[in-house]
C-alpha cells in the first residue's frame, strides 16, 4: 500500500485494543475519522463488545453516546417504517425483501448496529413492479419528481424505480428488481437471488440469504461511484464477513455463488480489500482461488492503488495527494462499468452540463 | 493557503477555528477576547473543528464567495465574501445542533437571576434576542441567545455564551438602550437581513461553569404599540411548543420527553406581549424579586 500511514480508524477496527494507549489528541482524530466516515456509532458497538467502553476518556465517549443515540432513533423509525410497507404488501401476497442497511437492521447483523442511512431500499420481481408500485402509492407513498430525461433512464436501464417518498413521513424507499442496471454486462438473474431470500424469523420480513447479502454488498461498493461511505460500506463486509465465516462449508458457498450470480469481480474486490485494509480473516486458499477471477497482474496493481485510496475513511487525515485523482478514476469506472458506451457518453455530458450551468448540484 | 489555527472554549465546547481570512481573525479576536484560548497539545480535545475560507479559484475569487468547512464536508452552500465571520458562527450553531445529542437543545434564549432562569422561546422575529440582549444589559447573566442546553441527567441549564446576533432595528434600539456595549461589524444582506454581534461580557464567560435551574419559561411576542403583558400558559403546552423548538428532541425519545416535563414543572410559564422594552425588563426584574 502506499499510503505510508495507517489511519488510526483503521488500526482501531483492526485491533480495538489499541485505544487503551491513545492522548486525548489521537481520541479526538479519531472520532472524527469515524464521524466523517459514518462508523461512529458502530465503533462504539465494537468497543461495547470488545468490553473497551469503558476505557474511553470522557470527552470521546460523549460523541460516541451521542452518535448512538442519533442511530438508535433511526433504527426505531426504521422498524415503523418496515412496519408501514409491510402493510403495503399484505394484498400484494409477494415476499417483501429487504437490501442493503434495512437489511442488516432487520436481520440484526452485527452490520445494523449504528448504521445510519437515508432511504429503504427492497427487491421485488420486475414483472411485479407496476402492482408494488401502485400498492405503495395507495398507502401513500408517491413517485418523486424526476423529468422525462430520468424516467426513461430509471425505466428503460436501471434496476429500480425513480426513488418514492411518503407524503407524511418524507420517508424514501427504492424499489429495485435487480443489484445492476438492465443494461450492465454483468447484470445477474435476479430471480436466483429472490429464490433463496430468506425470511426473518417471526417477522414477515425477507432478506438475501447470507452469501447473496456479502456478493450484493461487494456488487454495490466496487460498482460504486462515489465513496462518501466507502470505508463505511468496506467496514460493513468486514463485519458481514466476520459474521457469517463461522458457519461449516461457509466460504464454498460463497465462492460457487459468486460464479452463478456472475458477480466474481466484486467478489475478488470484497476480499481482497477487506484484507488488505481491515485485515478480514479469510483462508490463504479462498484469495488465491479468486485471484484467478482477475488474472491479469498489472490491472489487479492499478486497482490497489485506486481503492486502497479510494476505500479510506471519508477525512483529510486519510488521505494523500492522489486520494482526489483515485476517486475521480472510481467515479468514471464506475459509470463505464454500469453503462455501454452508447449510453454513457451522452448520460455523462448531459450531466456535465447540469453542473455547469449550476442546475444541478456538485 | 496558510492558515492559523484559533482553539477556543466556548461554553462546554472547545472549538477549532481555521481562517486565512483576516477579518474572521480580528473579529474573533475582538467578539472573544475574554475567552479561553488554547495552545495544541497531546492532552486537549477538541470537539468541533470548523474552517472559513474561500472555496476555489472560481467561487473564492471571481465570485468572490466564502465556504464553511465543518471538519472538511460542506453542509451548506457559499455565501458571500462579506458574510465570512457570521458564517463561523451559523456553522458552529449547526455543528452544535447536528452533532450534540448528549444535551437536550432548544432554540432558546436563556438568562439567569439569583440563580433562577429565564428560558425566552420564540419563533425568529418574535424579539427574544433584542430581549435577551436588553435583560443582559440589565443585570442578567446571559447563558445563550441562541440555544437553551440542558443536562439530560440534572436538567440544569448549562451556559453557552456567544456573541449575542442582533437583526435589523434590534441593532439600533439595543445600542440606544445600553450604549456602553461594545459591537462588531455589521453585516448586511444577509439570509436575516442586517447582522451584527454584540460582545459578551467578561463576568458571563468567567462564569461559565456555573450551571442552573429553570424558573420561567416565557414565549415572548414583540408587537408595536402593544401593552405589556403576561398570561399564564398550560404546562402541557409549553412542553409540547418546548420541543416543537428543539433541535434534537427526535432523537432523545423518554430521555428527552422526561427531561423537558422536569423542567417545565419546576417552572412558571407565560407568554409575553410587549412593545416598550423598559417596562418589559421591569415585568421580568419584579417576577424575579
Amino acid at each position: 500500500m502506499a499510503i505510508t500511514q495507517t489511519p488510526l480508524l483503521v488500526l482501531a477496527l483492526i485491533n480495538p485494543e489499541i485505544i487503551l494507549d491513545l492522548t486525548l489528541q489521537q481520541w479526538d482524530l479519531l472520532v472524527r475519522q469515524a464521524r466523517r466516515s459514518g462508523v461512529l456509532a458502530r465503533f462504539g458497538y465494537i468497543l461495547k463488545r470488545n468490553d473497551l467502553i469503558d476505557k474511553v476518556p470522557q470527552q470521546a465517549l460523549k460523541h460516541i453516546n451521542s452518535a448512538q443515540t442519533y442511530a438508535e432513533q433511526i433504527a426505531i423509525s426504521l422498524t415503523w417504517e418496515v412496519e408501514c410497507i409491510q402493510k403495503a404488501f399484505v394484498k400484494l401476497e409477494l415476499p417483501l425483501v429487504f437490501l442493503k442497511g434495512t437489511a442488516y437492521a432487520v436481520a440484526n447483523n452485527f452490520s445494523g448496529a449504528g448504521r445510519v442511512f437515508s432511504d429503504v431500499d427492497i427487491l421485488v420481481p420486475e414483472n411485479r413492479i407496476a402492482e408494488v408500485e401502485s400498492a405503495l402509492n395507495f398507502s401513500g407513498w408517491k413517485a418523486s419528481f424526476v423529468d422525462a430525461y430520468d424516467q426513461r433512464f430509471y425505466r428503460e436501464w436501471m434496476h429500480e424505480i425513480p426513488p418514492m417518498q411518503h407524503i407524511q413521513r418524507h420517508t424514501s424507499i427504492d424499489v429495485h428488481h435487480n443489484i445492476l442496471p438492465k443494461i450492465s454486462r454483468y447484470c445477474p438473474d435476479s430471480s436466483l437471488l429472490l429464490l433463496n431470500a430468506v425470511k426473518v424469523s417471526e417477522q414477515n420480513s425477507w432478506v438475501l440469504a447470507p452469501e447473496d447479502r456479502v456478493i450484493h454488498s461487494a456488487t454495490h461498493l466496487f460498482h460504486e461511484g462515489e465513496f462518501d461511505h466507502g470505508f463505511r460500506d468496506l467496514s460493513d463486509l468486514d463485519l458481514l464477513i466476520k459474521e457469517f465465516s463461522t458457519e461449516e462449508g461457509w466460504w464454498d458457498k460463497l465462492l460457487q455463488r459468486a460464479i452463478e450470480l456472475n458477480q466474481q469481480v466484486p467478489l475478488y474486490y470484497a476480499l481482497r480489500y477487506t484484507t488488505l485494509i481491515l485485515k478480514t480473516p479469510v483462508p490463504r486458499e479462498v484469495l488465491d482461488d479468486c485471484k484467478l477471477w482477475y488474472p491479469n497482474g498489472i490491472q489487479r496493481k492499478i486497482m490497489d492503488w485506486l481503492f486502497c485510496r479510494a476505500l479510506m475513511p471519508n477525512h483529510s487525515s486519510c488521505e494523500d495527494s492522489w486520494t482526489g485523482f483515485a476517486r475521480w478514476v472510481l467515479y468514471i469506472r464506475s459509470h463505464w462499468i454500469k453503462m455501454p458506451v452508447r449510453i454513457l457518453a451522452p448520460h455523462l455530458c448531459r450531466k456535465g452540463w447540469l453542473r455547469l450551468t449550476e442546475q444541478e448540484d456538485y | 493557503m496558510k492558515s492559523k489555527g484559533i482553539l477556543l472554549q466556548i461554553g462546554p465546547f472547545v472549538v477549532r477555528l481555521d481562517t486565512s481570512i483576516k477579518t474572521v481573525v480580528e473579529s474573533v479576536y475582538s467578539l472573544y477576547s475574554d475567552y479561553i484560548f488554547y495552545e495544541d497539545v497531546p492532552s486537549l480535545f477538541i470537539d468541533f473543528y470548523i474552517r472559513i475560507d474561500r472555496p476555489n479559484l472560481y467561487r473564492g475569487y471571481l465570485r468572490s464567495q466564502v465556504q464553511c468547512y465543518i471538519d472538511g464536508n460542506t453542509p451548506f452552500k457559499p455565501l458571500p465574501y462579506e458574510q465570512a465571520f457570521p458564517f463561523f458562527e451559523w456553522g458552529l450553531n449547526w455543528v452544535i445542533a447536528s452533532h450534540v445529542h448528549y444535551y437536550l437543545l432548544v432554540h432558546a434564549a436563556v438568562v439567569e437571576k439569583n440563580g433562577d432562569v429565564l428560558i425566552l422561546c420564540g419563533k425568529p422575529g418574535a424579539g427574544k434576542s433584542t430581549l435577551c440582549a436588553a435583560l443582559a444589559s440589565r443585570g442578567w447573566r446571559l447563558f445563550s441567545d441562541e440555544m437553551a442546553v440542558i443536562d439530560l441527567k440534572t436538567n440544569e441549564l448549562i451556559p453557552c455564551v456567544r456573541p449575542i446576533s442582533l437583526k435589523n432595528q434590534a441593532i439600533d434600539i439595543i445600542s440606544e438602550f445600553s450604549p456602553s456595549s461594545i459591537f462588531g461589524l455589521s453585516y448586511k444582506d444577509t439570509a436575516k437581513g442586517t447582522l451584527s454581534h454584540m460582545k459578551p461580557k467578561k463576568e458571563w464567560i468567567e462564569k461559565a461553569d456555573i450551571r442552573a435551574v429553570s424558573k420561567w419559561v416565557v414565549f415572548p411576542q414583540y408587537k408595536p404599540d402593544s401593552a405589556t403583558t403576561l398570561n399564564s400558559v398550560a404546562k402541557g403546552e409549553t412542553v409540547i411548543e418546548l420541543a416543537k423548538n428543539s433541535f434534537n428532541y427526535n432523537f432523545l425519545g423518554a430521555q428527552g420527553f422526561n427531561s423537558l416535563c422536569a423542567l417545565v414543572d419546576r417552572s412558571d410559564c407565560y407568554r409575553f406581549e410587549y412593545s416598550d422594552l423598559g417596562e418589559a425588563i421591569d415585568t421580568f426584574d419584579k417576577l424575579s424579586s
